[in-house]
């Protein structure tokens, strides 16, 4: 081991993990950013070499090295695709603090990060936002801003803000669940909900879909009132103290319940929680406390895939486009689950989009750090959905919904996977399930 | 001696202004000169040999091609171009003080033609979407290097890449109907054209597989093929390396041709096996996979005939593939292979050798006494059918065993010269082997490949140390990156 390395020594990329990659660029065409620009610093297998060569000392942590990192969405897109099994979602997850600690950041990044972070992981601050947002729109400021080239002269960052603004109602920002959902016949597991901060926020509608279908096929669903945001965000943008001290509180919250299972219906939620052995694998008070958390997580698709349907289903006739969510299908290899449960639904037709494995963009705050790549691979995403022509498009993910939302230009109804199985379920039509 | 004159050629003084000249011409965003970016090209799928270029320039158009080129050409800068950097031979190894010209950003689909069967296409499309885009024809590009969802087909062209399927179909050269191409001093020209066959010399022929030494590709028009009616594969094990040899022997002395025919060995399976959902049996000394194409009631008879001979030969099981499924998760094992040999070794070398079909069990087995010898595992995962062996001589960097290692690897493909065979039977030259050229060719030989080299290139800037045996390259012993020792001992350091 050199002890020339650019990187700190608090848990630096493993030496053997960087050796392991072989140079073969298996990586190349599913990374959204060489997609788009074709440089080798902005594919996997150029990162890998710049970590490399840091660790090795001959490179230095500047902004030279943040820019690249920091290019990177975290989708993870190259893990599934690489033949030698470069785990590169611990390399770029042990780099970004190292970038966090040691880079320091543009004044307007900096701002950008720090207003996202005391906004997003809070839901009463984010609701407060909302509101002004949606007051913002329904006063006809948005239209007269734009009329007048205000928000064109806005900083992309604050932009990309404006226009991921879903079309939430008050009402459903200020819902609330209950916090026990008794089982509808007979119990077949008890499980606890992560009701998310951003998207309880913004997708009431798609936690009271899931604790509705869980409740139908026979599941008691305990909705923990205490708890807060899961640190998932934190943790993609290298804000790991953040983030572990997120992971601590919400098993501490968790943990008082007893559960078959943590139930969560973010793709990015889910894989960060999934991870949380990692994470604290250091802290001797929650290193195995952690390691048994994270066991217990479940996205709710892969709950439902081992109930066997229960609940009867009424007909929905719609081709869905399902877009996989990239901390879904490539971190967490949930793919066919998603696609069985929208099957289970008679009428509907489920469809794949080409380049599925090219990210849309959201990538928990990228679209707001990086605006323009995330721009132009939304449009990218945007564009191969409507070339298969769908009534509805299915994602399990937040910041997909909102970006996928942004930048479709026909109208096709927007949902969760679990919203479709909650219409059928109930009866009512598609999109218009919200009470 | 001519041919050592490329090298006077590529160490002439850099001019100063004309990084500022290539920005001009290209955009500041196409043009990267800071050092540490640099760093990620200075190797490709040879990461063994690495060289830092000056810059890298990431034209969008065959004119700003022709301008970066213009811009080497005035100022006696040597170019290098490169594709997506996945060759094995260190074909796109940089110059030290050179240009590499990435094609990367010329990624467009131009023309698909399904009257006429043909593509136009720019040289940074990847051979398998040259297939996707054909795919709702029902046409495909048939040459599949086993990296085809990586490489371009830039890439493909300069080194007339081969792929499994070759044995039936033949390689680039046979799909590549015209070029456009960049010479060396800027100007741009078409090579071939719209006919299979066309009077005078075949300069197309020349420059696919001329490894960037002619000059650079900006457009390939390329001959698209039906789909076969139907496909099926077989995956037959055998208890020994050389049955499954002879078996091979044994099909294509039936008459059969089949689309492919490929070999896999205990050492590859295993690794094979570590990455994907392998469907291989997990003990097997050996495995062919045999793959047939072509009328439905052809493909049938044949098939029965291919089984039956491996019965013949030994075959101790034999698997069919069901489905389409089954058929990809075969291939998907095999493609995967090389890279997948990084899970039970830490370093390994490729060598690509090629000999007689019918000495195939005859060369595996002189492999593996050598690499008893020298106390050195080899695997063993190539394309049977046409002879093309891909020895993979595995060893670890940090035991030690490098040296050891690239002797082996040298030794190997040797033996392929010395029982009639060929150096390189698809992954190029390039940098790696150049200096082995001598034992294939007679120095009359070299000079003549020199005098076609110096007709498109006379300034000697393209891509120059690839292909032809250098003082330079030749009298260091070329290998993997290995710290200087003043440099492990903190005195000196590596930009």
């Amino acid at each position: 081991m050199t002890e020339r390395t650019s990187f700190d020594s608090h848990r630096p990329p493993s030496r053997e993990l960087l050796d392991d990659c072989v140079h073969c660029g298996f990586c190349l065409p599913t990374c959204p950013t060489y997609v788009i620009n074709g440089e080798e610093m902005d594919s996997p297998r150029g990162r890998i070499y710049l970590m490399d060569l840091a660790e090795r000392g001959e490179i230095p942590l500047d902004r030279t090295m943040s820019a690249h990192i920091d290019s990177c969405l975290g989708c993870l897109a190259c893990v599934p695709a690489c033949p030698s099994g470069v785990r590169y979602d611990l390399l770029i997850e042990a780099v970004r603090p190292q970038i966090e600690r040691h880079v320091p950041r543009t004044r307007i990044d900096r701002l950008v990060r720090r207003a996202v972070f005391a906004v997003f992981p809070h839901p009463a601050r984010l609701r407060v936002a909302a509101v002004a947002g949606l007051l913002y729109r329904r006063l006809g400021l948005a239209a007269s801003l734009r009329r007048l080239g205000v928000v064109r002269r806005l900083p992309a960052q604050v932009r990309a803000a404006e226009e991921l603004l879903p079309p939430v109602r008050f009402r459903s920002l200020f819902g609330r669940m209950d916090a026990v959902v008794p089982a509808v016949g007979e119990r077949r597991m008890r499980v606890a909900l992560l009701e998310g901060c951003a998207q309880r926020v913004l997708f009431g509608d798609v936690n009271a879909a899931t604790a509705r279908v869980l409740a139908a096929e026979g599941c008691e669903v305990v909705v923990p009132r205490e708890q807060q945001c899961c640190g998932a965000l934190s943790m993609h943008a290298g804000r790991e103290d953040e983030a572990a001290r997120r992971a601590r509180r919400l098993i501490d919250t968790f943990e008082r319940h007893e559960v078959d299972a943590v139930v969560v219906n973010v793709a990015g939620c889910g894989s960060s929680m999934k991870e949380y052995g990692e994470l604290l694998r250091d802290d001797p008070a929650y290193a195995d406390r952690a390691a048994r958390f994270a066991a217990s997580v479940r996205d709710v698709s892969e709950v439902l895939a081992q109930l066997p349907p229960r609940a009867e289903r009424h007909r929905i006739d719609a081709r869905i486009a399902y877009h996989d969510a990239c901390h879904l299908g490539n971190a967490q290899g949930i793919r066919q689950q998603p696609r069985d449960l929208l099957r289970s639904v008679p009428g509907v037709e489920v469809t794949d989009i080409p380049e599925a494995s090219i990210c849309c963009g959201s990538a928990g705050i990228y679209n707001l750090v990086q605006p323009d790549a995330a721009e132009e691979l939304g449009r990218r995403k945007a564009a191969a959905i409507e070339s298969t022509a769908p009534d509805v498009v299915a994602t399990a993910n937040a910041g997909c919904l909102l970006q996928v939302r942004r930048f479709l230009t026909t109208d096709v109804t927007l949902v969760h996977p679990i919203q479709v199985v909650d219409a059928a379920i109930r009866g009512v039509p598609l999109g218009e399930e919200r009470r | 001696m001519v041919i050592f004159r490329i090298v006077e050629m590529t160490s002439r003084a850099v001019g100063t202004s004309w990084p500022a000249e290539l920005a001009a011409v290209l955009g500041p965003d196409s043009v990267i000169t800071d050092p540490a970016r640099l760093r990620t090209y200075e190797c490709d799928g040879l990461t063994g040999y690495r060289v830092v270029p000056a810059a890298v320039a990431l034209p969008r158009s065959t004119e700003e091609v022709a301008a970066a080129v213009g811009v080497c050409a005035r100022h006696g800068i040597s170019f290098v171009a490169r594709g997506a950097g996945t060759g094995l031979s260190g074909g796109a190894l940089p110059v030290a003080d050179g240009i590499v010209i990435s094609l990367q950003r010329l990624r467009r689909i131009l023309h698909v033609d399904p009257v006429n069967l043909r593509a136009v296409v720019e040289p940074g499309v990847t051979n398998l979407d040259i297939s996707r885009a054909a795919a709702s024809h029902g046409l495909y590009y048939a040459p599949d290097p086993s990296s085809q969802q990586v490489c371009t087909i830039g890439g493909n062209v300069a080194e007339n890449s081969g792929g499994a399927h070759c044995l039936k179909y033949g390689f680039t050269v046979n799909h590549v109907l015209a070029a456009e191409v960049v010479l060396a001093d800027g100007t741009v020209t078409t090579l071939g054209g719209q006919s299979q066959h066309l009077p005078g010399f075949d300069l197309l022929g020349a420059f696919v597989g001329s490894e960037g030494t002619l000059g650079i590709v900006t457009q390939v028009t390329v001959r698209l093929l039906a789909k076969p009616a139907q496909v099926r594969t077989m995956v037959a094990d055998f208890a020994t390396v050389a049955a499954a040899g002879d078996a091979v022997t044994a099909i294509v002395a039936a008459g059969i041709v089949p689309a492919a025919v490929e070999m896999l060995d205990n050492l590859a399976i295993q690794a094979v096996g570590a990455s994907t959902r392998s469907v291989y049996t997990a003990d097997t000394a050996a495995a062919l996979v045999v793959e047939l194409d072509g009328p439905p009631d052809d493909v049938a008879e044949l098939f029965d005939d291919v089984q039956r001979i491996c019965r013949d030969q030994g075959s101790t099981k034999i698997m069919v593939a069901a489905d389409a499924e089954e058929r990809a998760l075969i291939w998907q094992g095999r493609k995967a292979a090389f890279a997948a040999v990084g899970r039970i070794s830490p370093n390994y070398f490729v060598q690509d050798g090629v000999v007689p079909r019918g000495r195939l069990a005859e060369v595996l087995g002189r492999i593996a006494a050598m690499a008893d010898e020298a106390g050195i595992r080899v695997a063993n995962v190539f394309h049977a059918g046409d002879g093309n062996l891909h020895p993979l001589v595995l060893y670890s960097e940090a035991d030690g065993e490098h040296d050891r290692a690239e002797r082996l690897s040298t030794e190997i493909a040797e033996l392929c010269v010395e029982l009639g065979g060929s150096l390189s039977g698809e992954h190029g030259i390039g940098a790696d082997k150049a200096c082995s050229m001598p034992r294939m060719f007679g120095e009359d030989d070299l000079a003549t490949m020199l005098r076609l080299r110096e007709a498109f290139d006379p300034a000697g800037l393209c891509n120059p140390g690839k292909v032809f045996p250098t003082p330079r390259l030749c009298g260091e012993r070329p290998g993997p990156y290995r710290p200087h020792p003043l440099e492990t001992a903190g005195v000196i350091e590596r930009l």
